[in-house]
């Protein structure tokens, strides 16, 4: 199968990472087991500034590992990560409280702390992190943020009177707060039905114009790809076996690619 | 994490170097600067208060059932002005320390460890992480804290009530004088007697915060792990009180109290 897909060219993106400024994350030959289940192989990629990547790929195949070992939640077992120009394995505690401060991530189930209210959710970082104490400004931010997803009555809310939709939009409300440089999204449409879907990967582009955020994409859903995307990756088995425009990737005569991209 | 109690000797040792580990990231968090000083009121208010009726309770059935079991054997030996001096030194140096810690490892530890491994579950715990705050800080320093108060506090309250159900339980063969009765009861106890037992309650406080925080912070990801985590908890924290009072009751011992 890997044989059959388009190669990635690794020299290309080497070179390309090795031009530097760029490239705000850069992974060379990464591979991660557990036990001895090997997830991710040799696997390389690099994330421009600016840009919106989507990572496509079947469910198992190491995607959501993949930015996992991006903001030290799994550590890697061999290769190059950086962020930022910095190795992501050897950073120490506040180096890496200070690096994912600029990132943020947005779960698959939202992870909305559920012992909070929507208020309380939004100041949680900033409380903790920017150490913002002013409750003024906090009010400022909180109300901003939320009406930049579209939610603005939702704020005394508990997680558990939001559908869906309304958590992921919360879920993605709590990491832009922080104003991050890097949004890794983590299966952003899954469950949601198709209208709600359409209107999380519209935010998301919006999210990228509005914030000047540089994006990875996890996902299985073609019509968010679609939207979404400036640039794909596909993963199969542990590593990219090909990349390319949605457009270009779309009209590839490889059947692996194509059952994508088939309804 | 599973049970540790259906693991081979290796995972034994590997479960207690993990434990060792959490406590080392649970001391190195004690001491910063930027406590969580309205999450540690909350939990105070949720293990401390909240645990208050089924304590209460429990003390006065304690006291009102050791006077009435004891009291037909001390009447045999006509010692029975010896009952208040008797159940004051049982309840205080030994039976409602141990009976509330357990008590409390039954509904803060498991409630601690369910609470925490939900979070897990739910990537509640990953995010706080990743958004650049301290989980162990919010979630672990203030739970464990606020069982080293509490746990105390409960167990004071529980030898208070059950002094009272001592002497309801006297009333009911006999009537006997509250100020008399708690003269009695008062008069026989030391202050060796209750500061050994206060500080024996701090420990199991640890035990109940720590292990119910250890279980579920590092519970595995499928919600059977809640469960799991809620359960060896209480299993856990159980064990650990018991081997507690064994060790405090060697070293009071020896040391005279």
């Amino acid at each position: 199968m890997e044989q059959a897909v388009q190669d990635i060219d690794t020299e290309q993106q080497q070179q390309r990472a090795d031009e530097g400024h760029e490239d705000v994350i850069q992974v060379r030959h990464v591979a991660k087991s557990f036990g001895d289940n090997q997830v991710l192989k040799d696997m390389s990629m690099v994330l421009h500034k600016g840009e919106n990547l989507v990572i496509l790929g079947k469910s198992g195949t190491g995607k959501s590992v993949t930015i996992k070992c991006m903001v030290g939640l799994l550590e890697y077992d061999a290769g190059e990560l950086k962020v930022f120009g910095k190795e992501v394995k050897s950073l120490s505690e506040e180096e890496m409280k200070e690096l994912r401060s600029h990132v943020g991530f947005l779960f698959q189930s939202a992870a909305l702390y559920d012992s909070m209210t929507v208020r309380e959710n939004l100041e949680f970082p900033l409380k903790r992190v920017l150490l913002i104490r002013d409750q003024a400004d906090l009010d400022r931010r909180v109300t901003e943020v939320l009406e930049s997803v579209g939610l603005p009555d939702a704020i005394d809310k508990m997680p558990s009177e939001l559908s869906g939709g309304m958590r992921k939009r919360i879920g993605l409300a709590r990491t832009i707060i922080m104003e991050p440089e890097i949004m890794l999204y983590d299966e952003p449409t899954t469950g949601l039905d198709p209208i709600t879907s359409k209107e999380i990967s519209e935010l998301i582009r919006s999210m990228q114009k509005q914030y000047k955020v540089s994006s990875i994409i996890i996902t299985h859903d073609i019509a968010c790809a679609k939207i979404t995307s400036d640039r794909m990756l596909i993963m199969d088995k542990g590593t990219f076996v090909a990349e390319g425009t949605f457009d270009e990737l779309s009209k590839s005569d490889n059947e692996f690619i194509q059952s994508f991209f088939k309804l | 994490m599973a049970d540790a109690s259906t693991f081979p000797l290796k995972s034994i040792f590997e479960e207690a170097g993990n434990q060792v580990i959490f406590m080392g990231r649970f001391f190195r968090n004690l001491f910063r600067w930027n406590f969580e000083w309205e999450e540690f009121i909350r939990q105070c208010y949720m293990i401390g208060y909240r645990s208050l009726p089924l304590v209460a309770i429990t003390g006065f059935i304690i006291g009102f059932v050791i006077t009435l079991q004891s009291e037909p054997t001390m009447k045999a030996f006509g010692a029975e002005s010896f009952i208040p001096k008797m159940v004051a030194i049982s309840l205080i140096r030994e039976i409602c320390p141990v009976v509330i810690a357990l008590i409390c490892a039954g509904k803060i530890s498991s409630g601690i460890g369910a609470e925490l491994g939900s979070m897990q579950v739910s990537e509640q715990i990953d995010a706080m992480e990743v958004s650049g705050s301290n989980p162990v800080q919010y979630l672990v320093v203030t739970r464990i804290l606020a069982c080293i108060i509490m746990v105390p506090l409960l167990t004071l309250i529980a030898d208070a009530v059950g002094f009272a159900g001592s002497y309801a339980g006297l009333n009911l063969s006999q009537r006997v004088s509250p100020i008399l009765f708690f003269n009695k009861a008062f008069n026989s106890v030391e202050f060796g007697d209750l500061l050994p037992a206060f500080f024996k309650t701090i420990f199991f406080g640890f035990a109940i915060g720590f292990i119910g925080c250890y279980k579920g912070y590092n519970s595995n990801r499928g919600t059977e792990s809640v469960g799991i985590a809620a359960n060896s908890a209480v299993v856990n924290a159980s064990l650990w009180i018991i081997v507690i009072d064994g060790i405090a009751v060697q070293l009071t011992n020896a040391l005279g109290y």
